[in-house]
This record gives structure tokens, sequence and C-alpha cells, in this order.
């Protein structure tokens, strides 16, 4: 887009992201005193998989053996996995910081008077967040997809660029000591609630910037919702039964269990959901626990407990599945200088091992990630550095590409990926016969995507940009799961058996060529 | 989907315009927003908590936009309500519960 507008700016941190991780990171590099500036592809405050659920966080006081205790548990469920380290970190960042938020957020007490500081509702809870960013001084830009990272000729990060879909200018560009990189995990377009801006793009750009992924075989969760909803949010469902068209029940195996039972079932024919088990109390107080989770009942004119529902299976993807961005050290960094990783974005295995860590685990993660990239940031960046000019800032215009790329090519993109990757049956039981196929259909999707530039308009180059990075997450997630050949935590591999190995994570990294190593986990006192 | 913007009772405040994190809507000087891009909706209900009027109306399911103007224009305002948002805030009725999550998750293991 040459000639078009610019919005430029600097500031000390550049946050991309404006969810939860990235929330609580500007708010901690601003308290340090650094000028930030929030990059948000959506709206800071109603954007991201937080804002429309209601996140419980990982909550430990700090009693005699409680977090030693609380620790050791997750340890055990990581698999050889976890770093208590992180583990411990993560639970004090959250205890100490989080009823901060009290004052822009309302409390309610519960039925005994105690304040639960550790549950917030989304919608509540990310509003108060924006709340106190500005109040903090930061800088907001919605609607600024970031496109890509600003580099200078030592291959520092010293920025960031992308497209501003609101307002005369059409690209922003904003100069900066360092980054934090909050952009959430990667649903593949899915229905998954709030999930639909989280496509992978900060993988993209730290991967191009030289930066590897882990834990991505672990992205294989699937969620139940009312069919043709968003609505993913799972309490109500811990009370369900499900039947088949015939009014057969489906059984779930004994002892725990994920949706996988579900899957099978889903693809004979329609499943209906039961709710009729759900206690008369909690029915009446569902409007003020979940109320979208009512409305969207309501809206359809089902009566969810006395009526059976046909239900689906919605894919997540990387966000309440494990993978991500790499991190490399205690700072929250990933190997390239001057970006930090927080939240979704960046691999979850220190914390949660190869099981999901919704529930508690993610939100501290985001918060205690945050705060600590937040802080690295501000050390790296110092305050007020002068920054050496960027090699590069704008969008690759690919004018070498032949062909423009329209909606419908990319909607055919689209819907492959979506086929492999938000398949339950696929992603539940895992073969290498099937991943190989998958492989390969990703690897012709990219070959062609490769010959395509996009629309300049500013919708075009975001999409374009989107449909990139959930494919090249998709081949990450896939060369992965290849790679493990042997079942662990939610990754199942159903052709062979599981065994009994020394820990190991598999990294990925690459875009023409993808790359996968076994990492073994360092031995750990 | 995003279904409805009810004209007559839009202040043309341009809120949903800078809060709806899928760019939906295109403000229009003096009047209501338009849904410019309906197919880039979430589902996400957001527009609605911010749409002090109740003028919106966004359908649960995310392929359908066609929806009975009557049961939105009834509809419209339940989720900003149940949430109890703006003139909302103090019934006590619709105080925020959602802290039973946790307990209501531990009931149904049975503990
Ligand atoms: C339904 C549901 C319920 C959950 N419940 C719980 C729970 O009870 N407890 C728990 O611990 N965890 C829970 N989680 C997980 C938790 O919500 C996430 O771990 C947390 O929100 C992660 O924060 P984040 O900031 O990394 O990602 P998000 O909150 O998703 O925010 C990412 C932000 O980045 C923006 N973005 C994306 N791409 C770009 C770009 N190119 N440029 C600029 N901005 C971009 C997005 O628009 C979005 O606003 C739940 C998740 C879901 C889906
Ligand atoms: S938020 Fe409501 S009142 Fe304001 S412009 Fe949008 S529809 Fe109209
Ligand atoms: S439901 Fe969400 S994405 Fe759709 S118009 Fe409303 S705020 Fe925008």
């Amino acid at each position: 887009m040459s000639g078009a507008e610019i919005l430029s700016a600097r500031a000390d941190v550049l946050v991309l992201g404006g969810g939860l991780a990235g929330c609580w990171a500007a708010l901690r590099a601003a308290v340090l005193g650094a000028s930030v500036i929030v990059a948000e592809k959506g709206y800071c405050g109603t954007s991201g998989v937080a804002a429309t659920a209601g996140p419980g966080h990982w909550w430990v006081p700090p009693e005699k053996g409680l977090r030693e205790n609380a620790v050791s548990r997750r340890l055990a469920a990581a698999q050889g996995l976890g770093d208590p380290v992180w583990m411990m970190r993560i639970i004090e960042r959250t205890y100490e910081t989080l009823p901060s938020i009290s004052s822009h957020y309302r409390y309610e007490p519960d039925d005994n008077g105690v304040i639960r500081w550790h549950a917030l509702r989304g919608p509540e809870y990310l509003r108060a967040l924006r709340q106190k960013v500005v109040a903090a001084g930061v800088r907001i830009l919605d609607h600024a997809p970031a496109a890509g990272l600003l580099k200078d000729s030592a291959g520092i990060v010293t920025g960031a660029h992308g497209v501003l879909r609101q307002g005369t200018a059409s690209e922003w560009r904003v100069r900066a000591g360092a980054v934090v990189l909050a952009t959430g995990g990667c649903a593949f377009g899915s229905a998954l609630l709030g999930a639909a801006n989280n496509t992978g793009d900060g993988h993209l750009m730290a991967a191009e910037a030289g930066a590897g992924m882990s834990g991505m075989e672990f992205s294989s969760v699937f969620t139940v919702a009312p069919a043709r909803t968003t609505m993913t949010r799972t309490m109500i469902y811990s009370f369900a039964h499900y039947y088949d068209s015939d009014g057969y029940r489906i059984v779930p195996p004994a002892g725990p269990h994920d949706n996988a039972f579900l899957a099978g079932a889903l693809a004979r024919g329609p499943v209906l959901c039961d709710l009729s088990a759900v206690p008369e109390d909690i029915q009446r107080q569902l409007p003020q626990i979940s109320p979208n989770v009512v409305v969207t009942f309501r809206r359809m004119g089902i009566d969810p407990f006395r009526q059976r529902f046909p239900v689906t299976l919605t894919g997540e993807g990387t966000i309440r599945g494990v993978g991500g961005i790499r991190v490399t050290g205690p700072d929250s960094g990933c190997g390239v200088p001057g970006l930090f990783v927080a939240g979704d974005v960046a691999s979850r295995e220190q914390v949660t091992g190869p099981v999901s860590g919704g529930g508690a685990v993610n939100s501290a993660w985001a918060l205690g990630s945050g705060c600590i990239a937040a802080e690295s940031a501000v050390a790296f960046a110092g305050i007020n550095r002068v920054l050496p000019e960027p090699a590069e800032s704008r969008l690759a215009e690919r004018a070498d590409r032949a062909h423009v790329a329209r909606e419908a090519d990319l909607a055919g993109l689209r819907e492959v990926i979506a086929s492999e990757m938000l398949s339950p049956e696929k992603q539940y039981f895992r073969t290498a016969g099937n991943l190989l196929k998958t492989e390969v259909r990703l690897a012709e999707c990219h070959r062609t995507l490769a010959t395509l530039r996009s629309e300049t308009t500013r919708r075009g180059q975001q999409k374009f940009r989107e449909l990139e990075s959930m494919l090249a997450v998709a081949r990450w997630c896939t060369a992965s799961a290849l790679a493990r050949e042997n079942s662990l935590g939610m990754h199942r591999r159903t052709d062979t058996s599981s065994e009994e190995f020394t820990p190991f994570h598999i990294t990925s990294c690459g875009l023409d060529m993808v790359r996968t190593r076994r990492v073994p986990v360092e031995a750990r006192a | 989907m995003i279904s409805v913007v009810f004209d007559e009772r839009c202040t043309a405040c341009n809120e949903c315009v800078a809060v709806c994190p899928g760019d939906v809507f295109d403000a229009r000087a003096g009047q209501s927003p338009v849904i410019a891009r309906p197919d880039d909706c979430h589902t996400c209900f957001m527009c609605e908590l911010y749409c002090r009027t109740d003028a919106l109306y966004v359908a649960p399911q995310t392929d359908e936009r066609s929806v009975s103007h009557d049961q939105a224009a009834e509809l419209s305002g339940d989720f900003r309500r149940e949430s109890g948002w703006d003139e909302w805030g103090d019934d006590p009725r619709l105080r925020n519960q959602h802290w039973r999550l946790e307990d209501v998750f531990r009931r149904a293991r049975g503990v």
C-alpha cells in the first residue's frame, strides 16, 4: 500500500495483543515507568478468549505447605515436562497482583461474605483491565492487527507494524525498545467463543524473527457447545448426559476422560445433550453466573433443562491446548533479543505439562508471564533509549507473486485447515498415516499460498496474514504430532503403544521446510 | 451472528463500532451504524453489553442472520440486564455470581 497514510509512534515497550496477558504486561511496564503502547487486533476490553469467558486463576495462599503441595500435584500431572520454579513464580505473581483489579472490578462476596479473588467474570474483568491500562497512561491502538516485527541490522527487535482497520491512516508502525508478544493461542478459525482474532499471527511473527515453537502436538482439545453456536463455556456440561438420535445413551469411559468419546458418535450422527441433572438452584443462578450461556439457549428457543438439544465439538487448537512459542529463559524471552512472550502465544508446558491448563493455570500463566515479560522488556529497553533505524518496516509487498488472493481462494484454504485441524476424529485419534496425509495437504496449501499476494485493502492484508499464520501453526502442530510417536497427555496416538520414556519436548520451526527436534528436559534437582 | 440494529432505539453513539472485536460495523454521520461485514461477526455478544439503549441483537447461531424482528425486539437487552450492567448495576437480584462456578464444578463431581 505505498503512499498510504501511516500512523507512526514510539514507546519504551510495545505490547502486541490486548487480551489478558497483554493488559497485565502493559500495566506492569507502565508501573515501572516505561512509556507503553498496546496494539490490539480487535478492541482491548472485548477481544480475546478471557473477555467472553470467566477465568478462574490458580490461587494458592502462602500458607504452610499449600503452595508446595499444589506445585507437586501439578508436577505429577505434567508428566516430566513441568518446571516447579515457573509454577511457583506464577502462583506468587497471581496472588500478589490480581487483587489490584478491585480498583475497577466489582467483586461480589460469596454466601459466606468472602471475596474469591481468583474468580472473575470475563466481560467485567477485561473492561476493568482496559480502564486500569488507560489510567496508567498506556496508549491503546484498537483495531490495529500487528503484521510483523521490526528489527535493526543486528537482529534486535525494535518494534512492529501492522494494519489499522478504522480511521484515516491505514497502517501503523511503532518503534520500541522492546516488544511483548501476547497475541493469544491459535484456534484455526473455529467457533470457539472469543477466539476469532486468535489466528496465530504472533507465532508467525516470532518465527520469522527466529523464535521456535514447543509442544505443538498438545493441540487437541475439543469442547462441547450447542450446535451452530459459539457457546463453549464448560461449566453446565459437567452435569450433562449424551444420547444419540435413537435415544441410546452415549456412555463416557470410567475415570478421568475428555470429550473423545463423543467424537465417534458425532461422526455417526447427531448427539443430543440432556441437562436435566443440573440441580434446580444452579438452574436459577445460571443467568448471573454465566449470562451468555442462558442468552444463547433462550434465543434458540431451547429450555436446556427440560429439552434435549444437539451439540457439537468445537476445536480449540492451542488455546486450551498447550503448545506455542518456546520460552527460553526465566525472563520469558524466546531467544530473539528484544522480544518477550506472554500468555497463550507461549508454550505452557513448563506450568501445565501435556494436559490443558484451562480452568486455573492458563490465566495465572497469562498474568504471571505478562508481568515477567514486561519487566524483562523494560530492563531490555532501558527507558528512553535511542532506537536504531529498523532495517525493514513495511508489509512485504510480494509484488513478485503472480496472483492476487481473492476471498474465495483464501476461503478454500481456510476450509482445508479447518477440515484437518478441527476434526475431532483426526485430532483425538492420531496415527502416523493420518498425520502424514494432513501434512501433505497442508504443504500443498503452503505452496499455493506462496504464489499469492494479498489484496492491498486493509482487510485483505489482515485476512491474508491470518491465513499464513494459521497455516504455519497447523503445520508445526502436525509435524510435532508426527514427531512424538507415543501418546502423552492430550496427544493421543492410536497407532503406537505407550511406553516409558525420558521426558522430552518436541520443538518445531521453519516455514518452507518445517523441522522438528526432540529436546530432552533438563535434569532438575 | 449480528442480526439487527434497531434504528429507532439507536442514539448513534458509535460505541458498538469501537468495541466490536470483529470490526463489523461502519459508522454513518448522524445515523445508526450499518452492519457492514456480518460475515466477520464472532457471535461474541459483546456489542450488546456496550449498547446502553439495547439497540442491537445478536442471534446465537453463527451461520444465520435471519431472525424474527419481533423476537429480536423482545429479547434484546437480556444479556446486558442479566449481566447487571449500567442501570441494572444496583439490582441485588442481578449481582454477579460468577464466583459460584468452581462450586458448581465441585458439586458435579460429587464433592
Ligand atoms: C471458554 C474459555 C474459558 C476459559 N476459562 C479459563 C479458566 O477458567 N481458567 C483459566 O486459567 N483459563 C481459562 N481459559 C484460558 C484463558 O482464558 C487464557 O489462557 C487467557 O485468556 C490467555 O490470555 P492471552 O492474553 O494470552 O490471550 P487472549 O486473552 O486470547 O488475548 C489475545 C489477544 O491478542 C489479540 N491479537 C491476536 N492477533 C493479534 C495481532 N496480529 N495483532 C494484535 N493483536 C492480536 C486478540 O485479538 C486478543 O485480544 C479459558 C479459555 C476459554 C476459551
Ligand atoms: S452502541 Fe447502540 S446506540 Fe450506540 S451506535 Fe451502536 S447500536 Fe446505536
Ligand atoms: S457479536 Fe461480537 S463480533 Fe458480532 S457484531 Fe457483536 S461485538 Fe461484533
